[in-house]
């Protein structure tokens, strides 16, 4: 009850939950949702059982499609996307990691043309791992999570 | 068939087969104007003496004229011209561009801003195809096989990029490998679990004297001094990695030393006479793999 009185219900739109409290301004990043004109609610560091601290976002009357939302999978694995109607979750979706990243991260090789010149990253992303790793197109170097630097005001 | 040349793994194990076979051809007759109506762009980014001459030989052979600049020094790049604007002029004179740049995946790059062929002459310390091709034919001339071959990697196994693109081409042929290097130089994991993946053995030391008696080919790299944080490492590591006349005694007949070059130490000057010394040979194969992969990408494929 308690955590509903922090961050109001929405009508319409989209909740995600279950973002890591220190990942909120990325996935705010991510989702460019500082050029937004909808009306949003954010709370952080809520309590939360599985993550300790955690983030949500409510977004009034904005539904993403699949593979913009997916794009947060790679710094909130965790998060849950629910589909508000009228103050109901009508879906709950599920994010996975998309296999390829545009624009997103930035390469962590210095001497990669990508960091030099103005170029929009893309990486391919590999997962036979736990840890994500993202390999440039570019420069052919990997990228692994504990190195990835997203790029803001994208 | 693709359309430009950046890493090796953008060949086939058919287009290696394919280029080799080319290469073969215009060996026995170089001279083959075969594209007088063709203008090549030659765009170094930075210098480079037997990568540029070869490239320039091969598309003079082919009778196609030549424009470009071996230093990016006198270009509108120093005007601050970005790297798409210079491919995009480039590519409205030329039929094909061959590039050598120092950023990694500037190559990758330009082909996807060129209207026309590109050929990766090196891209930092990313990919050099070119190079890995005529090992290649270097290693078919001299064993006339690619198949079933030891192949002794010595020296900077970690930052030499002509090893690991030898290393992932020659893994369609079943080779054996062992990596002579020492423990700073090592092989990195990625490629030992790529050859773990494929099935393909491979062993490693640090003893240069080891590995030479039943290797087919021994494939020396420059051990470079940037990469030691320690002088005196150094020192010790360059005259350990280091290979002599009187090392080969009990080497194979057939056992060929190759280099991608420029040599410093690593291969002692009284190996150049030897049966087994091909390195010099390997420099002037450049030429005719260079004209096969031109041929290919201008969409020629039989002579």
């Amino acid at each position: 009850m308690e955590k509903q009185l922090k961050v109001s219900a929405i009508k319409n739109g989209t909740v995600l939950d279950h973002i890591p409290a220190d990942q909120l301004f990325k996935v705010i990043d991510i989702l460019g949702l500082s050029r937004s004109g909808n009306q949003i609610t954010f709370g952080t560091n809520l309590e939360s059982k599985l993550l300790g601290k955690k983030a949500i976002i409510k977004i009034s009357d904005k539904f993403f499609k699949d593979d913009d939302i997916n794009r947060i999978a790679l710094i909130a694995p965790q998060a849950k996307i629910n589909i508000i109607h009228d103050f109901e979750v009508v879906e709950k979706r599920v994010l996975s990691i998309p296999a390829s990243i545009e624009g997103i991260a930035k390469c962590m090789n210095p001497a990669c043309v990508t960091n030099h010149q103005n170029i929009l990253t893309r990486f391919t992303t590999i997962t036979d791992s736990p840890d994500v790793k993202l390999l440039c197109r570019y420069c052919e170097k990997i990228t692994d999570l504990k190195n990835l630097k997203i790029i803001s005001n994208f | 068939m693709p359309k430009h040349l950046i890493s090796i793994h953008d060949f086939s194990k058919e287009e290696i087969l394919k280029a080799l076979s080319l290469a073969e051809e215009f060996e026995k007759n170089p001279s083959r104007p075969i594209f007088r109506d063709k203008v090549i762009a030659s765009i170094f980014f930075e210098p480079s003496t037997r990568t540029r001459l070869s490239f320039e030989t091969a598309a003079n052979r082919l009778g196609a004229r030549v424009i470009g600049f071996s230093d990016a020094g006198n270009t509108s790049v120093t005007k601050g011209e970005t790297l798409k604007d210079t491919i995009k002029m480039v590519s409205n004179y030329a039929d094909l561009i061959v590039m050598r740049h120092p950023l990694e995946g500037s190559a990758r790059y330009a082909s996807e801003i060129a209207s026309v062929p590109v050929i990766n002459a090196g891209d930092g310390a990313n990919q050099h195809p070119t190079q890995t091709l005529l090992d290649l034919y270097s290693i078919l001339k001299t064993q006339g096989k690619l198949t079933n071959l030891k192949i002794n990697m010595v020296g900077d196994l970690k930052y030499g990029r002509t090893v690991h693109s030898l290393l992932q081409a020659m893994s369609h042929f079943s080779p054996e490998f062992l990596f002579t290097a020492p423990e700073e130089l090592k092989m990195p994991n990625e490629y030992k679990e790529y050859l773990n993946k494929l099935n393909i053995p491979f062993r490693e030391t640090t003893n240069l004297e080891e590995g030479i008696s039943d290797s087919d080919i021994i494939y020396m790299t420059r051990v470079q001094q940037e990469r030691f944080t320690d002088a005196i490492e150094y020192e010790r590591v360059k005259n350990v990695y280091s290979l002599r006349q009187d090392m080969l005694e009990n080497a194979k007949p057939n056992m060929k030393i190759l280099h991608p070059l420029p040599r410093v130490n690593e291969i002692s000057q009284d190996v150049d006479n030897s049966k087994h010394a091909y390195y010099f040979d390997q420099a002037g194969n450049g030429v005719y793999t260079r004209m096969a992969i031109i041929t290919m990408l201008l969409g020629v494929n039989e002579l």
